[in-house]
């Protein structure tokens, strides 16, 4: 109603009969008792017709009318207590007897049997060079007042020690008692205190871990972030790689510790993989192995050699290349009279030997796309289709083609070097080929 | 087992060398921790890295008239700073594993000179461990090296004067060292530390006295005199001239291509045009 009048939309009063009966009583209905308006219309504005709850579900209250029920002021005891103060509280009576029974609070009233050792026994089984009886004392009755809270013990102690030490010679005397006491070992071998005693340098590690974790800062939470998943991915490459190689080139990566060392010190995990790097591997690392990864699965190792770096640089360069392709990278570089490996691995020439191979393959994938975009034109066919940064090797190229358009004599090496199917015509240098051919296409 | 004197290169029982053996030896990685610790001796430095430029090899002498048969080679495998530095600033120890037909087979070297002095009559393959001082890596780094005792050329030219020598240059890469380290290697002659930039301070580390640091003196060790000098510069030289020859066929290949796109867009045009 009053969302229309905002608008400002006529009101359109259903020719309803009923309803011009039932608006008068809306009419009246509309000045409710005690709430406002607004707040009437909240709930819809009229009572609605049927009701949202069925009153039958409900429970009804179990109260058989024979019972006289009355509220009185009664005083109480409480088990818990220790005195015998009497508080006063309103009690329902029935029939004028009040309830019986114990206050109802008493039974949270719980504590820690915290264990209680005589002199002898203390002199048997429980001294230790650290301790004197007197602080063992002090220490269990502190226990004992504080239910255990090693934390307030260990502030209220009166001589300064570390809550783990607290607790390893609460938890080391009531263990000696549990076994003096049991009437033979088998009996308390199930108790928890004999199953896994406490054990210090575990706790005092655990809490140092802990709290390294609980300071990290931002960048070191996204670092260790960062490496989790490089080492994943890394494992994940090493698992591809093992299970495609011959077993005479066996690569290690350690897995399962790291998971495990995961639940225990999350900081101190070690970085994994053992890696064998050798060159032949390249191509079977056929996962996402850019050059950035690369670098921070390098930056994780902390100490590695400068030719395993350069490797694992290439092997990411060359990653999304064909094993064909990395041979004739290769091949290229032998022409180059440049080593396969640098026999002086030193930074500079790491990064020269590196930009050298990616232009190379730069260049080899400039010339397979020439030679595509020449076929094309020489063909005019729409089935050679230009895409020629696949990196794969198109062997079906036909070797009809000759590749005239590069024109060096190591063109016509490499091709000899191929071993596909022989080549009638070996390439010449290419100018003049190249334009007779043009012209062959125009023509016809 | 009788030795030919001239090619035998095959190496003892089960150390079969298959295939072609690569000429820098594979690496080995080993886990290192991921150290998190905040006192400040121990922060990390990052994006900088120190290298620690080492050869590795042996220098093999035979022994001529004095070789029996199981005896024909003295050698020596060794680890030092490729300019002869002393290694010991990073480097705790060396463990060098040899074949199990030698007594004791892992043989610890503890000082400089990190090299192991041996005779033998066969080639097989040492695995080198270097073990770092505690500050610079929990982890040991491993190194593999073939010994070689028969000089490549199969003419059998045996000589008591002229060693058989194999060296291989590698550097020893430390990623984010730590500041105490960087601080303490920084003027060392056999630790390439780069410039910090502008604006970091190092904690102050007892200087070292350079008298009192060992140099190892070329008269102490009489293998010095064969020792190979690498030198970076013939190898850079080598690179920049093949990337610029490579460069400039990517150059070519690309005019041509754009030439051919050029007439492609002519020849595309006539159908349409006319």
């Amino acid at each position: 109603m009053d969302a229309k009048d905002i608008l400002g939309l006529p009101k359109i009063s259903l020719p309803i009969p009923q309803e011009k009966k039932s608006r008068p009583q809306k009419d009246s209905q509309r000045k409710p008792d005690g709430i406002s308006r607004e707040v009437y219309a909240l709930t819809g504005g009229v009572a609605p017709l049927m009701p949202s709850i069925d009153v039958n579900q409900l429970k009804k209250r179990q109260q058989p009318e024979n019972e006289k029920i009355t509220w009185e002021w009664l005083s109480f005891t409480n088990s818990a207590r220790k005195d015998d103060l009497k508080l006063y509280h309103w009690v329902r009576v029935v029939n004028g007897t009040p309830p019986s029974g114990d206050y109802s609070f008493a039974k949270y009233n719980k504590s820690v049997d915290v264990i209680k050792y005589t002199d002898e026994e203390y002199e048997k089984h429980l001294t230790d060079d650290s301790w004197t009886k007197e602080e063992t004392d002090q220490l269990f009755d502190l226990c004992e007042r504080f239910d255990l809270r090693f934390v307030v013990v260990a502030d209220r102690f009166p001589s300064s020690r570390s809550v783990e030490e607290l607790k390893n010679r609460y938890y080391s005397v009531s263990r000696a008692i549990l076994i003096a006491r049991a009437p033979s070992p088998a009996d308390v071998s199930g108790h928890p205190l004999v199953k896994e005693p406490y054990n210090i340098s575990q706790e005092i590690d655990r809490k140092r871990a802990l709290s390294m974790v609980l300071s990290q800062t931002k960048q070191q939470e996204r670092k260790d972030a960062e490496i989790l998943s490089e080492a994943k991915k890394i494992m994940e490459s090493r698992m591809a790689a093992k299970a495609a190689q011959d077993a005479e080139l066996a690569v290690t990566s350690n897995t399962s510790p790291e998971g495990m060392e995961k639940t225990t010190a999350p900081v101190e995990t070690a970085s994994p993989s053992n890696v064998q790097a050798t060159s032949g591997v390249a191509p079977l690392m056929s996962m996402a192995d850019n050059a950035a990864s690369a670098a921070a699965s390098l930056r994780m190792l902390r100490v590695y050699l400068r030719t395993y770096a350069l490797d694992q640089m290439v092997q990411a360069a060359s990653s999304s290349a064909g094993l064909r392709t990395i041979k004739r990278v290769e091949q290229f570089l032998q022409e180059l009279k440049v080593n396969l490996k640098p026999k002086v691995p030193t930074k500079a020439v790491c990064a020269e030997h590196l930009e050298l191979r990616k232009e190379i393959l730069t260049l080899l994938n400039l010339q397979k796309l020439l030679q595509n975009k020449e076929e094309g034109s020489s063909y005019r066919e729409g089935s050679y289709t230009e895409t020629p940064d696949t990196p794969k090797d198109r062997s079906f190229i036909p070797d009809s083609v000759s590749f005239g358009a590069i024109s060096t004599e190591r063109v016509g090496k490499r091709d000899q070097k191929r071993k596909g199917p022989g080549r009638e015509a070996p390439s010449s240098p290419a100018q003049s080929n190249k334009r007779p051919r043009k012209l062959k296409a125009t023509d016809s | 087992m009788p030795q030919n004197s001239s090619k035998n290169h095959s190496s003892n029982q089960q150390l079969d060398v298959t295939g072609p053996t690569p000429k820098s030896p594979r690496t080995k990685m080993v886990r290192s921790s991921d150290d998190n610790e905040k006192k400040n001796l121990v922060k990390k430095l990052k994006d900088i890295e120190i290298s620690v430029p080492i050869v590795y090899g042996n220098i093999a002498f035979w022994l001529g008239k004095k070789a029996s048969e199981y005896q024909s080679h003295k050698w020596t495998v060794y680890v030092r700073g490729a300019t002869n530095e002393d290694l010991s600033v990073v480097v705790k120890r060396v463990v060098f594993q040899l074949h199990s037909s030698f007594n004791n087979p892992m043989r610890v070297v503890e000082s400089p000179p990190f090299e192991l002095s041996e005779s033998g009559w066969g080639e097989f393959e040492i695995a080198i461990t270097l073990h770092f001082h505690s500050d610079v890596s929990e982890k040991p780094l491993h190194l593999y090296h073939h010994l070689k005792l028969y000089p490549e050329d199969d003419s059998g030219s045996l000589s008591v004067k002229k060693p058989v020598v194999v060296e291989s240059y590698d550097e020893v890469v430390f990623a984010e060292p730590s500041e105490g380290l960087f601080a303490r290697v920084q003027n060392h002659p056999a630790v390439i530390v780069p410039r910090l930039p502008a604006g970091f301070s190092l904690p102050p580390v007892p200087a070292e006295d350079a008298d009192k640091r060992k140099r190892i003196d070329p008269k102490d060790n009489p293998l010095t005199q064969w020792f190979t000098n690498f030198s970076e510069a013939d190898e850079l030289l080598k690179l920049a001239a093949a990337r610029q020859q490579v460069q400039a066929q990517i150059a070519r290949v690309r005019r041509q291509l754009s030439l051919i796109d050029g007439q492609h867009q002519q020849q595309l045009k006539p159908p349409s045009e006319l």
